[in-house]
């Protein structure tokens, strides 16, 4: 069961909700003593997914290590605005080496660290989707498979962002991008068989792979918190909704993510050794269009002749995850 | 010390584990296999050590070295040909990030065509790349490079490529002197890291560096650079004294003085040279060769001073710029700008072509006679290389060259060499 | 200089007895240098190892050209590679065979060379009765040091130790202790006839 002690829903605001908690359950930001790793006066987008997940992700490590922790960091917007030195954001030890890379890089601090015998230091690797789906996938599944002592997180945000909006193998069927226009009989991104990477991580058996989305961050929280304290390879695949990239209003993000998981598009659950321990519920599935609509990558589907073939395959691929996943919360349709 | 006779791949992982590294990142890729064969059976022998990574690529071997340095921990690797070429990217950022790794190219060909023996092509491909690079003469050469390596590396915190040739080095038996663990402790501290990644002391490496500093930075990599000029003398002549033998330093020259030809060249061919050089002399060419051991940094001072007095200079290189020549020639002009000296590129053992006495002989006799044209390719089949051309300008569908070539030289089993 | 060139096929442990013969002559005290053919061979195909013996040291890296001994582990490479390519009018040939020079089709060639520097050795049966496996290599080594003298026997068996051990080392010995006899047996029937 992924971490839902408390239903927000019904105790309304997150600020409000961590005062039912106990104080062990408390939101690593709702505390003074937050490490903030990832400090104010970056460069990042307004209602940028990826920095708002990062800071969560980050801050809850460093706080599940006693800020024992490294990180390495992937080429990508995430690196790009956070460090214009002098003005790093990081509050903790970084390295920043390429795009494709990351796992690596991070496998090799964990190797130094163990030969040193440092074992209370944590690793943690992040990156997009394009240097996890794409350019770093080798890295990352070489990483997985020597089961390295690494945290792996990537920020899905389903693109190319940092370059300008291109395509990447996370990029969902029929979005808008700058290499996937929307023209032609079959306009936006292909409908393929994707490339679904908490599945093939999975797939190597590592101790922990999780996904979570920035719509939950006290899921997200958890989940990392958990992951730290696991030896091994560990992977969390993180749901972070891009104004600039998907054309959505900047104070849309957090409800983009809960409607990517609430549709069913992006399910979030946690699984150990390649076997799923942990699904959060749907408590009532909302069409893909409510979740499409507010943004502009997926425009060319609607107006006047929305292109409703298309939108019922997007619909069945949720449907197709709901129930694969089991998503529906028992007694609610 | 113990002499034994083992292979000089074998020799060189003795070597590095004397020199206590704390993660080795392995790949397999002929001819530098065997290496990394070595020490992994000294790991799990429980002998040495070290964390001990098979990787998954080369690139992910170079990967996981940038972040073991970087974390403070003395790091190995070993690659050759493709798989250094495969690595590139995380090789130009390791020497970027200033991390004193040490790394054995044992030297091979690049393909296409697909060719697993030995030349330069692959090192000289990344004379650019801010690395250090040390050429071995012989096996005792290239474990002792690899120590001085190692306290180079770390006193100037810039990697450090050990080039070895493959094969003729890597695979050959002969006697080496592996050095004691006191003798290799006393001579190499332990790692003390410039920079390092450390909760107690969090620093980011790696950050953006815009118009405004990158000038600087890259300054500084080349000034780093030409410090190792002057270290690298020093380390030598201190090795010498721990160790009581020469290696190591900028260049060596044999039988230079007073020599009117002098002839360049790097690595393992050194060796046959010096043997024709003793024999021209003995017929009373007057005739010299002069081995450069650190192609980065280039000593041109060095070598200035080394070919002075000398009317002609052969460069005989296992590389070449495809479209222009020579590349250790390129540069041997420059330390040789305004001097009026003649410089003269010989292209050879090309893909693992044998270098032979014969052929060496010939070629400088026709150098001392002046004979010798600006670029020439030894041993070059003309007749194969004219009738592929000649098919090319005669038929459309020419098919591909590697192909052709192959099959105007025949069959090549009955050959010894 | 004493070179020796050793052709065979892969899987024979060519490269191994160059190395072999490398060793046995460097705990003589000598310089050494052996090295392989350095191709992709795979079993079955025929290989080529070198091994150069001095008092000094050796700088020369060409293949050899030019050598003083000729060791043919597989007597089926006779047809197939130039094997005696370069060899010095006096060196020295030993081929892995229970046939004669003359049934093997080189009497031309052995007549060119001096009759006590050429011995045919059924190396492979006499693997076979020591060591249980057709593993002519250092057995061939024990008909070199019986018929060139360049190296001891006891050299031959000191490398094999260096590169066996238990009944592998023990086998290889007592197999090429037979066959450095059976050269030595050959070279005095020569002295008789």
């Amino acid at each position: 069961m992924s971490y839902q002690p408390v239903k927000f829903y019904q105790t309304g605001t997150f600020t409000v909700g961590n005062r039912l908690l106990d104080e062990s359950d408390r939101s690593v930001q709702a505390t003074t003593a937050r490490n903030n790793s990832l400090n104010s006066g970056h460069r990042a987008c307004q209602g940028c997914g990826e920095a708002l997940g990062a800071r969560y992700a980050i801050d809850a490590a460093m706080a599940a290590s006693n800020r024992q922790l490294i990180a390495a960091n992937a080429t990508g917007c995430l690196e790009v605005f956070s460090t214009p030195y002098p003005e790093t954001s990081w509050q903790m030890p970084w390295i920043h080496s390429l795009f494709g890379n990351a796992p690596a890089v991070a496998s090799g601090v964990a190797a130094a660290m163990r030969i040193k015998g440092r074992t209370e230091v944590r690793v943690v690797a992040q990156g997009g989707d394009g240097s996890t789906t794409d350019i770093g996938f080798g890295c990352l599944s070489g990483m997985f498979e020597r089961n390295d002592d690494v945290l792996y997180i990537c920020y899905d945000n389903e693109g190319y962002m940092n370059t300008g909006v291109q395509r990447s193998s996370a990029t969902p069927p029929a979005v808008r991008t700058a290499t996937t226009m929307p023209l032609g009989p079959e306009p936006g991104n292909v409908f393929g068989q994707g490339k679904y990477l908490p599945a093939i991580a999975m797939a190597h058996r590592i101790p922990f792979v999780a996904t979570a989305t920035v719509a939950d961050l006290r899921d997200l929280e958890h989940k990392v918190k958990h992951a730290i304290n696991i030896r091994g390879a560990k992977y969390i695949h993180i749901f972070v909704p891009c104004p600039l990239g998907w054309g959505s209003a900047s104070h849309d993000t957090i409800n983009l993510a809960y409607m990517a998981k609430e549709c069913g598009l992006f399910p979030v659950f946690q699984a150990e050794y390649g076997k799923i321990t942990g699904v959060s519920k749907i408590r009532k599935p909302i069409p893909v269009e409510d979740y499409m609509k507010p943004q502009r990558r997926y425009a060319h589907l609607f107006g006047k002749n929305p292109a409703l073939e298309t939108i019922a395959k997007i619909q069945a691929r949720a449907d197709e995850n709901i129930s694969t996943y089991g998503l529906l919360e028992e007694g609610v349709n | 010390m113990t002499l034994k006779q083992i292979e000089g791949s074998h020799g060189v992982a003795e070597t590095i584990a004397l020199c206590r590294p704390e993660v080795i990142c392995a790949y397999p890729i002929s001819p530098q296999t065997h290496i990394v064969e070595g020490l992994g059976e000294m790991v799990k022998a429980g002998e040495l050590r070290a964390e001990y990574l098979n990787v998954e690529s080369e690139f992910a071997a170079m990967s996981v070295a940038i972040g073991s340095s970087a974390a403070g921990a003395r790091t190995y690797t070993a690659t050759a040909s493709q798989g250094l070429l495969f690595m590139v990217e995380a090789v130009y950022n390791a020497a970027g990030l200033g991390l004193p790794i040490v790394m054995t190219v044992a030297n091979r060909a690049i393909g296409a065509p697909i060719n697993i023996w030995n030349d330069h092509s692959d090192s000289m491909s990344q004379r650019d790349c801010g690395w250090i690079q040390l050429f071995a003469e012989t096996n005792q050469e290239a474990m002792d490079l690899h120590i001085q390596a190692f306290k180079l590396a770390e006193e100037l915190s810039l990697p450090v490529m050990v080039c070895m040739d493959g094969f003729i080095l890597t695979h050959a038996y002969e006697r080496l002197d592996v050095p004691t663990q006191e003798q290799v402790d006393a001579f190499l501290p332990p790692f003390e890291p410039r920079q390092i990644l450390d909760p107690s002391h969090p620093v980011s490496i790696g950050a953006m560096v815009g118009p405004e500093a990158f000038t600087e930075v890259r300054y500084l990599a080349h000034a780093k650079q030409l410090q190792a000029l002057d270290l690298l003398p020093e380390i030598s002549a201190d090795f010498k004294k721990s160790f009581g033998r020469d290696s190591g330093g900028l260049i060596r020259p044999y039988k230079t003085e007073g020599a009117e030809t002098i002839v360049i060249a790097l690595g393992s061919v050194l060796g046959t040279i010096k043997d024709v050089i003793d024999e021209m002399q003995e017929a009373g060419c007057s005739i010299g060769v002069l081995g450069i051991t650190s192609f980065r940094p280039f000593p041109l001072d060095a070598i200035r001073d080394a070919l002075k007095g000398a009317k002609r200079i052969v460069v005989l290189e296992k590389c070449f710029a495809v479209g222009v020549g020579g590349i250790v020639a390129t540069n041997v002009r420059m330390a040789l700008e305004g001097s009026g000296q003649q410089v003269r590129t010989v292209v050879a053992g090309l893909g693992g072509r044998a270098i032979t006495m014969s052929s060496l002989h010939a070629i400088f006799l026709e150098a001392m006679a002046g004979k010798l044209e600006a670029l020439t390719f030894l041993d070059l089949n003309s007749e194969v290389v004219d009738h592929v051309l000649e098919l090319e300008r005669n038929v459309r569908l020419s098919g591909p060259v590697a192909e052709s070539v192959l099959r105007n030289i025949g069959t090549v089993a009955s050959n010894i060499a | 200089m004493f070179q020796t060139r050793i052709h065979g096929r892969g899987g024979q442990g060519v490269v191994t007895a160059a190395e072999m013969l490398s060793i046995a002559a460097f705990l003589e005290g000598k310089h050494a240098q052996a090295f392989p053919s350095f191709g992709s061979e795979r079993t079955g195909a025929p290989v080529v190892a070198f091994c150069r013996i001095n008092n000094k040291e050796i700088r020369l890296r060409e293949p050899i050209m030019t050598p003083d001994s000729i060791i043919i582990q597989d007597p089926t490479l006779l047809n197939q590679v130039d094997v005696f390519q370069g060899l010095k009018p006096d060196g020295y040939v030993i081929i892995n065979s229970g046939k004669t020079f003359g049934e093997l089709g080189i009497s031309e060639i052995a007549a060119k060379l001096r009759a006590e520097r050429q011995v045919c050795v059924p190396a492979t049966e006499i693997a076979m009765k020591h060591l249980g496996r057709p593993m002519p290599n250092a057995v061939l080594l024990g008909a070199f040091a019986g018929i060139t003298g360049i190296i001891t026997l006891e050299s031959v068996a000191a490398a094999i130790r260096n590169k066996f051990s238990g009944k592998v080392a023990e086998g290889n010995i007592s197999a090429a202790t037979a066959a450095f006899d059976y050269a030595k047996q050959q070279l005095s029937l020569l002295e008789v006839i």
